[in-house]
């Protein structure tokens, strides 16, 4: 696509990694030639990187798209998810899930980022509930501050609880922040 | 109406009575001192053809792109002292300083030169200053900004010594002079002073006549406040032959390197030989008055751009 078209939102392709334009500066000389300076977001790692461009040039535009998917299982380092629409499978490993891997659940809906068939990143729902496997026993002390201790979670997240939370309960997680919200109370 | 629309242009209502009072002020100042105010057409059969600006064609004519070859018949044919509040328009020019459709003021004088233009610029903010209340200091983006006169003047070839470590004069790189210059050069800039930028290496002339004395820069002028273009003013070329002699090469590099065609301006050719010694200035009014506005994008200063239109 020619660099008069690109603008802040605009995915492109940099030495074959897809990068975002976070920032789109448009600076000319009244007599002179347009120069256009964008910053760039990687899309893969996050890193960011700035260049300039004069009318005329061009850059890859980066198909990108997003699609319903179900987290189906772990295998090894990868993640197996499923397309709502076709049932048709695809992977996203460890690294390019990142935190985001401590979050899923089995059959689990979220929003995959694709470049043309790549998925890239995946979004997850604000909230998720999810069971405790292993907790801490709490060690009582005399002080009037909220205690808190360390529980692992099934989907392998570990954080904070209040004392009086078991391994068996079912938690409401922000995976936002990773931060416990409450109990949920499951009726019997 | 959604109410973004009406919140924004309830937001932009200071800004657009002061751009009224600017409008009135400059009217007064240009008035007073004798000149005549006109209004020609937007819409032509040909322009100015200049490599780095584009035009929008409309049906087979183009929308001005400056109204400075209608100016230049007028003077031709005898008008002395002249300005204009022109909507101008440029094709892919949009940023945080620009808009496609814009206001230039341009202003012409028989007998001036490029240094009077600039005595007239200084001359022209520094009474808007004043009759808008704020005496010879500005307050622009947290700076204080020292309006007095004369405004410091320095040579393009000294300054990109200093801030880019090249002399363009002795060593005219186009596509670099242009990069350095908003990269390198603007963005430091006294900020607490306007800068007036002096003798612009001959083939960056456009409109201007080459120093007899020092025929490797041209008689052209600008004037920076606060980091933006404001006004760039010449010594008017008024050599026929050297005029179309310009026009060619740019001709001929807009149908090389851009695949257009442009027309040669015929009537303003033949108009040259009468057109007189004379000074012009060409200021963008959108951009001083967000000078006065304090503000840092366009789109505080005008009703609707082309993302609100």
């Amino acid at each position: 696509m020619e660099v008069e078209d690109c603008r802040k939102g605009t995915k492109v392709l940099l030495d074959n990694n897809p990068y975002n334009i976070e920032d789109a500066e448009f600076m000319k000389p009244g007599k002179g030639r347009a120069i256009y300076r964008f910053r760039f977001r990687n899309l893969m790692d996050g890193s960011s990187l700035e260049r300039t461009y004069h009318s005329g040039e061009k850059l890859q535009e980066a198909n990108i798209t997003t699609r319903e998917g179900q987290f189906l299982y772990r295998e090894g380092d990868h993640f197996v998810f499923m397309h709502t629409d076709t049932f048709e499978q695809y992977l996203i490993n460890e690294t390019q899930l990142g935190n985001k891997q401590f979050y899923l659940k089995e059959g689990m809906i979220i929003t995959t980022l694709f470049l043309s068939d790549r998925p890239l990143d995946i979004t997850l729902p604000i909230f998720i509930e999810t069971t405790v496997t292993k907790s801490d026993i709490a060690t009582r002390t005399d002080t009037v501050t909220a205690q808190m201790k360390r529980a692992t979670l099934a989907t392998g997240l570990e954080l904070d609880v209040p004392v009086f939370i078991k391994e068996g309960d079912t938690l409401k997680i922000d995976t936002r922040t990773g931060n416990y919200v409450e109990r949920v109370v499951t009726k019997k | 109406m959604t109410d973004d629309e009406r919140q924004r242009l309830a937001r932009l209502l200071p800004n657009l009575k002061r751009r009224a009072s600017i409008h009135q002020i400059t009217r007064c100042f240009f008035d007073e001192q004798g000149f005549l105010e006109v209004d020609t057409p937007v819409r032509s059969p040909a322009i100015a053809p200049e490599k780095e600006i584009l035009p929008f064609e409309s049906d087979g004519w183009f929308l001005t792109t400056s109204p400075e070859l209608y100016m230049k018949r007028l003077l031709a044919a005898g008008y002395t002292r002249l300005y204009q509040f022109s909507h101008c328009f440029r094709k892919g020019e949009r940023g945080r300083l620009h808009n496609p459709e814009f206001t230039l003021l341009e202003w012409y004088r028989i007998g001036a030169n490029y240094m009077d233009m600039m005595t007239d610029a200084e001359c022209l903010v520094l009474t808007i200053a004043r009759e808008l209340g704020y005496g010879n200091l500005l307050q622009y983006r947290g700076k204080t900004i020292d309006l007095t006169i004369p405004w410091p003047r320095i040579t393009v070839s000294e300054l990109f010594h200093r801030l880019a470590g090249w002399d363009p004069v002795l060593n005219p790189d186009l596509s670099r002079f242009d990069e350095d210059m908003v990269v390198r050069v603007i963005p430091h800039l006294n900020p607490y002073r306007p800068t007036i930028m002096l003798d612009y290496p001959a083939p960056m002339a456009s409109l201007a006549r080459l120093k007899r004395d020092e025929p490797s820069v041209a008689e052209r002028a600008e004037v920076f406040i606060g980091g933006l273009e404001l006004a760039n003013a010449y010594s008017e070329l008024t050599d026929a032959k050297e005029q179309i002699e310009r026009f060619h090469n740019e001709i001929e590099h807009i149908r090389r390197e851009q695949g257009r065609t442009m027309p040669l301006p015929q009537k303003f050719l033949e108009s040259l030989e009468h057109l007189p010694e004379c000074g012009g200035i060409a200021l963008g009014m959108d951009r001083l008055v967000m000078l006065f506005c304090d503000a840092s994008s366009i789109d505080e200063v005008m009703p609707f751009t082309v993302d609100t239109v």
